[in-house]
């Protein structure tokens, strides 16, 4: 086992796995930026040290510094957490150049599901169904309108290397495709350097549901069930909880055999997760391979009672998982609401300084988050500032345990959305299940 | 007339740029605060006389990031 671990992250991802590495006993080293000094997880930590610069291209995806501050402080892994380094293949490649264990899968499966369109061909080849659609780039007009024909409108053009719904648009018939095909290539080769473009037909009233996986060095693998996330805005999500509503016990064993027989083909080690849409008559389709640990993982560890970054480090040091499937069962139902801050009407973004913090405290709550009062809130980085997380016997428990946890929260000096999270919570269509994709746009909005 | 930021982030894009004429609404600079685009619009139509930022700067809420006459 590890001795020490960098962490090369921040926020409440790094205090959550500087928590598991005290359980472990082992050493946790944390990097910050010159706005995150004072944020808890910098004092959590065993040692800190400072990368530098305020955006994350100075600091948090400064490859060079944070191999630095690794040899420094003489560590023998590095958990990347979840956004920033973690799905960087060429990261990957440097940590295993350095003679550091990258806590996470190698760099050529991180690459083979880094691309939407490779990632389709793999999980095709893997027998898990896959959205209609293309597999091969669209690169002109005329072949694009040919698929989208053949597959029928609405249909879907994307990005190959898109992510946070940002190069994908829906094209309800042929007058929009030119348009959508040009413009999305355009935004695509300027935020992600690659205008590589797919098509797949739109899945009508889908749910976005996913299901978590741990895969070894040896072959073994297990699925930890699913979760779903069908709550989200602008393509982020919202809120996410475990088991989800929608699946019935024959589906939920199904995609769980699927996504086993999925980390089997690709080889894959570490904590993953296969996201897929479902439709309402139980039909599924892989959508993506999240290679990493997902913020949502709270939720799975609630009710398997398994601790996801714990055995993240184990596979990663070699040990053989120590679970298998018919250890892995579901107890109770949890939800988890990410707090953005951010506009509860506008969604727009919230900057500013926590002036007052009370954050509930009680049995069937668990706060993932690494914020107090007199912290800034800085433009730097995401907007979610804290995750909660409750537990109940089964699903109308922990609705209303979210409704409890979420009125005795409480922030001062920024905008957040709360109250957004109480309408979800609270609404009938979200007790019920109705947790389509487009709830928030459905019932929320206006 | 000042055109200000309504919130702290970098200039992602400069989509208008001084000399150019401005309609009421129209997008003058992008910011990216907290990894989403925020557009800047001018509140009346006119002419970008001075444009106070360039792409890359970080502004805070209330910066002034263009005259408009």
């Amino acid at each position: 086992m590890f001795r020490s671990i960098l962490i090369a992250n921040r926020g409440e991802i790094a205090s959550r796995i500087i928590r598991t590495c005290k359980y472990m006993n082992i050493e946790s080293v944390a990097v910050y930026s010159e706005p995150d000094e004072e944020s808890p997880y910098v004092q959590e930590a065993d040692q800190a040290y400072p990368l530098g610069g305020s955006r994350v291209n100075e600091s948090y995806l400064n490859m060079d510094k944070i191999f630095e501050i690794a040899k420094d402080a003489g560590v023998e892994a590095i958990h990347p957490g979840y956004g920033l380094l973690s799905e960087n293949a060429e990261f990957a490649r440097r940590c295993e150049e350095e003679g550091i264990t990258f806590i996470g899968p190698t760099p050529d499966v991180i690459e083979k599901m880094g691309s939407k369109l490779s990632a389709r061909k793999a999980m095709e080849e893997a027998g898990v169904p896959i959205i209609p659609g293309t597999n091969e780039p669209v690169d002109s007009a005329e072949q694009a309108k040919a698929v989208a024909q053949e597959i029928g409108y609405p249909v879907m053009v994307k990005a190959s290397y898109g992510g946070g719904g940002i190069g994908m648009q829906i094209v309800a018939s042929e007058d929009e495709l030119d348009k959508a095909i040009e413009s999305n290539a355009h935004r695509a080769e300027q935020f992600f350097g690659n205008g590589t473009l797919f098509i797949e037909k739109v899945i009508e009233d889908a749910h976005h549901v996913e299901i978590q996986v741990l895969g070894d060095h040896y072959g073994n693998a297990v699925h930890l069930y699913d979760r779903e996330c069908s709550i989200q805005r602008r393509h982020q999500k919202v809120i996410e909880e475990a088991p989800s509503p929608l699946l019935t016990e024959e589906t939920r064993r199904e995609m769980g055999e699927k996504a086993v027989q999925a980390v089997q083909a690709l080889g894959y080690r570490n904590a993953g997760t296969l996201e897929f849409l479902v439709d309402e008559n139980q039909n599924y389709y892989f959508l993506e391979m999240n290679t990493r640990l997902q913020v949502e993982h709270p939720v799975t560890e609630e009710i398997t009672g398994i601790d996801l970054v714990e055995q993240q480090i184990r596979i990663a040091s070699g040990e053989e998982l120590a679970i298998n499937q018919e250890l892995v069962t579901i107890q109770g139902h949890a939800i988890e609401a990410r707090i953005y801050a951010e506009d509860p009407k506008t969604f727009f973004p919230s900057p500013g300084t926590i002036e007052d913090l009370i954050v509930p405290k009680e049995k069937f709550i668990r706060n993932d988050e690494s914020i107090r009062q007199g912290i800034k809130i800085t433009p730097f980085y995401d907007p979610m500032v804290a995750k909660l997380i409750v537990k109940g016997k089964d699903r109308e428990e922990a609705i209303e345990r979210l409704q409890t946890a979420l009125s005795m929260y409480h922030i001062e000096g920024i905008k957040t959305n709360i109250p957004v999270l109480m309408d979800i919570a609270s609404h009938s269509a979200f007790q019920e299940g109705k947790t389509r994709t487009s709830f928030i746009q459905d019932y929320i909005v206006n | 007339m000042e055109l200000k930021a309504t919130m702290a982030g970098n200039v992602w894009k400069i989509v208008l740029n001084e000399g150019d004429s401005v309609e009421a609404d129209q997008d003058v600079v992008i910011l990216e605060s907290m990894k989403m685009e925020i557009p800047i619009p001018a509140e009346s139509a006119g002419t970008i006389k001075e444009l106070k930022v360039a792409e890359g700067d970080f502004v805070n809420e209330g910066d002034v990031i263009a005259v408009i006459e």
